[in-house]
């Protein structure tokens, strides 16, 4: 016996150091380079998502897509407005084009698969965004916001005037694709439940949205993340280290509106309709106060906002009938708690709530990292 | 650095096994749902329904006091006893009148709340954002708070929905028929939504009034610049014309008018005359300059299908006054308290008729076989049956004077399509039981 535990001990002692080189080259493989860094998040998150997804209810499921396509569009939104220093109070738009790409093609008894309706829908939003980009590249402050917020304004009246396609006030329903057995087959294999419609969405949103952050993060770290900070903190450094301004913002742009019509397919299938009254100039606003709550220029802070879109109107909604206001008054709770809350980041936290937790963890005072390389 | 891949992996690791474990447990053969009707919803002593409304946002005025019509008369069952024992509850959501909204708050109602079944959604682009939704989860969708053709004209695709007030078509047919017959020589001009609304009533009005129009303007919801077409309605020499609009557009377009001093006869639907929201609405709209806004409706022809508070002494108002007194929230009764208490009458006809173990089958069934016979506030029956969900099938028309509608024809009923319009006003004569609850047998 005491020879037993004394051998344990010792293989006890001796394991975690042996474990501890493992697991460092190991992290050294996989986190040497951002890409390999953001390949294995992106695995973690979708196991992290797909775990969220399988322990919650359909309703959930349902608002976990919301929060993926608010999420990607946020992102797209942050890069632009974080990283280029260009403003948009037109996002909705480029969503609107993307909802109602998807919505159009998935009419008809056979349409497309979903991936291609989705490529689809960021593709037509890319070619919006171009040109729209081609056009703010040239603009500043002010004029950059007022001539967004035109589109905003006058991409809603597009299925107005084209009633006969496009449906016109009452918008188009869409049809969500039936699951694909293969992936029903998957998930039943794992959990024993088959996926209904909203988990499927749930794992398309989330998939496209991990995807996208994937690319966005890549191109943040890399040369043209380096050329739009160049461009955003000072242009005339920028074009003197010879960087081509307009191309910089255009492509800023281009990548943001991408991002905005991908988004606005999977709201097209979540909502199960593009309708104009979806896109309305609130919609631009509030994904812009998303980014902001979040924090401008982080794609963690995107989240954040998207989240706090997604789930602070239902919660403040639910509260208020709890405590037993009347139906419109905790219907207006809503809006109030997204305003105060908006009040109290901006007083407490300027730098949105992702920066307010990065600042408290690397502060010195609350951080435990030092005291963890003492021991190493 | 190191510490946190090391967690990283640890993590990784956990999950991995997670799903390994749970892999076990599954892979069986599938298990089929069981053929019995649904009970979701339904408890031993409450019913759960819900519906989706514009509580905040533009359409909040006047349309966010039709749930609240709706409560006050679930409160006035519930004190005398709950339909079979049972008491209503009904959970309200807001969805801003904008259908992506209503998607999510359908999903919660659905899919959080458990509703048994949806009473009165309102809207056509909000409501049929979800129509499809509700009718894939086999939810009852019942007496949708809008007019268009498509929630009752297809029973086959769409089996769990209802309408409930007379389609814009029969409306347009019924007006078409009457200025035929009274005014043949009128010059007539069509002031339509450019959506369902005005279309369906313009099929109905061109059934009759073909030959006799000489214009048709368009408006699209949000723009509030209705000049233009105004404008071009007198031009064409327009001396009869024919709204088919929301409150909101009812008050612009007589604003408009006034400007130009634009003098025709004047229809409105019963979608957009209610004369006391109107009156505010052209007192707010022209900053206070128009007054007695209720006053510059007289001589607006409308239509009526349940009575309204401009009839105080109807049977049913007094009902609805007495409901509202004893369980309203303090304020006035308004019309469209009185539509979602109405609306609120049937739904308890409805759940009495499916029987005391109602399932979700069971009370679409219920409203097929026996809504054709409830007898209620409405002018006209409903058309419900295995065929047909449309809801009611006729009205009359009024001519509105000091805020009061004035008779101009007995109740007529109609149907979509060629239907013949006929004189009924078997069921104009229902009053309201005693006690004021239904009393409905069970459908066998």
């Amino acid at each position: 016996m005491a020879t037993e535990t004394s051998t344990e001990t010792s293989a006890g002692q001796e394991r975690p150091a042996h474990r501890r080189r493992r697991g460092g080259r190991l992290g050294a493989f996989l986190f040497a380079t951002p890409l390999r860094r953001h390949l294995v998040l992106a695995v973690l998150a979708m196991v992290a998502v797909s775990v969220a997804l399988e322990s919650t209810d359909a309703f959930r499921n349902g608002q976990l897509a919301a929060m993926a396509y608010f999420g990607i569009a946020a992102g797209g939104l942050t890069v632009l407005v974080g990283l280029n220093g260009q403003i948009s109070l037109g996002h909705g738009a480029f969503m609107a084009i993307g909802a109602y790409t998807a919505a159009l093609m998935l009419r008809g008894e056979n349409p497309l698969p979903l991936a291609v309706v989705l490529v689809a829908a960021a593709a037509v939003a890319l070619a919006a965004g171009a040109l729209v980009g081609v056009a703010a590249a040239r603009l500043h402050g002010p004029y950059l916001a007022g001539a967004t917020l035109a589109l905003a304004v006058a991409v809603p009246g597009i299925p107005l005037h084209f009633s006969g396609v496009l449906g016109g006030e009452q918008g188009l329903t869409v049809r969500v694709p039936a699951v694909p057995d293969w992936f029903a087959d998957a998930v039943f294999f794992v959990t024993g439940q088959d996926p209904g419609r909203s988990r499927y969405l749930g794992y398309v949103g989330w998939f496209c949205l991990v995807v996208t952050f994937v690319l966005l993060a890549n191109l943040a770290r890399g040369r043209v993340g380096r050329t739009w900070r160049a461009v955003r903190d000072n242009e005339v450094a920028a074009e003197l280290a010879g960087i081509d301004l307009g191309r910089a913002r255009v492509l800023a742009f281009v990548v943001s509106a991408t991002c905005a019509g991908l988004a606005g397919g999977l709201l097209a299938l979540s909502a199960r309709i593009a309708a104009p009254s979806g896109f309305t100039l609130s919609l631009s606003l509030l994904l812009l106060s998303a980014i902001v709550l979040g924090g401008l220029g982080s794609l963690p802070g995107a989240l954040v906002g998207a989240a706090l879109l997604t789930f602070l109107p239902q919660l403040a909604t639910t509260l208020g009938q709890d405590l037993g206001l009347s139906d419109v008054r905790a219907a207006e709770l809503a809006p109030l708690a997204y305003g105060l809350v908006t009040m109290l980041v901006v007083l407490f936290a300027p730098s949105g709530i992702a920066g307010w937790v990065r600042r408290r963890r690397t502060s010195p005072s609350s951080s435990p990292v030092p005291s963890g390389r003492h021991e190493t | 650095m190191r510490r946190w891949s090391r967690s990283a992996v640890v993590v990784t690791a956990m999950v991995a096994t997670g799903a390994l474990l749970a892999s076990c447990g599954a892979g069986g053969e599938r298990e089929e749902a069981p053929a019995e009707g649904s009970t979701v919803g339904i408890t031993e002593d409450t019913v759960t329904i819900g519906g989706h409304f514009p509580l905040t946002g533009v359409a909040a005025a006047g349309y966010s006091e039709i749930p609240t019509g709706h409560k006050a008369y679930y409160d006035y069952v519930n004190a005398n006893g709950g339909v079979h024992g049972r008491n209503i509850e009904f959970v309200v959501r807001d969805d801003a009148y904008n259908p992506t909204n209503t998607s999510q708050v359908t999903n919660e109602l659905v899919l959080d709340d458990e509703i048994f079944a949806m009473v009165s959604g309102l809207g056509t682009p909000t409501h049929g954002a979800v129509v499809d939704f509700l009718n894939d989860e086999k939810v009852p969708d019942l007496f949708v708070s809008s007019g268009s053709l498509q929630w009752g004209d297809k029973p086959k695709e769409r089996p769990f929905t209802f309408g409930w007030q007379p389609d814009y078509e029969i409306e347009g047919k019924i007006l078409g028929d009457y200025v035929k017959k009274n005014m043949p020589d009128a010059k007539v001009g069509l002031f339509l939504q450019d959506d369902d609304f005005g279309r369906d009533a313009e099929k109905g009005v061109r059934r009759f009034l073909d030959d006799q129009i000489v214009d048709v303007q368009r408006y699209t919801s949000g723009n509030t610049d209705v000049a233009p077409q105004i404008a071009a309605l007198q031009a064409s020499g327009a001396d009869l014309v024919l709204g088919f609009t929301t409150p909101s557009y009812t008050a612009l377009s007589q604003l408009v008018a006034l400007r130009l001093r634009y003098q025709p006869k004047w229809f409105y639907s019963n979608v957009g005359s209610d004369p006391a929201l109107v009156g505010s609405l052209l007192a707010q709209f022209s900053e206070g300059a128009v007054k007695g806004g209720a006053q510059l409706l007289d001589g607006v022809m409308t239509t009526e299908y349940i009575p309204g508070t401009d009839a105080p002494e109807d049977p049913w108002m007094r009902l609805w006054q007495k409901v509202w007194d004893a369980h309203g929230d303090g304020e006035e009764l308004t019309n469209y308290r009185v539509y979602g208490m109405s609306q609120a009458y049937t739904f308890v006809q409805a759940l009495q008729a499916a029987g005391p173990n109602p399932t979700r089958e069971g009370i679409v069934e219920a409203v097929e076989r026996a809504g054709g016979d409830f007898e209620g506030p409405a002018l006209a029956p409903f058309r419900f049956s295995s065929d047909s969900h449309m809801g009611v099938s006729g009205m009359q028309l009024v001519e509105l004077k000091g805020g009061v509608g004035e008779e101009l024809t007995p109740v007529l009923v109609s149907d979509i399509g060629d239907a013949p319009i006929d004189e009924d006003d078997s069921a104009a004569s229902d009053s309201p039981p005693e006690n004021g609850i239904p009393d409905q047998e069970t459908v066998e």
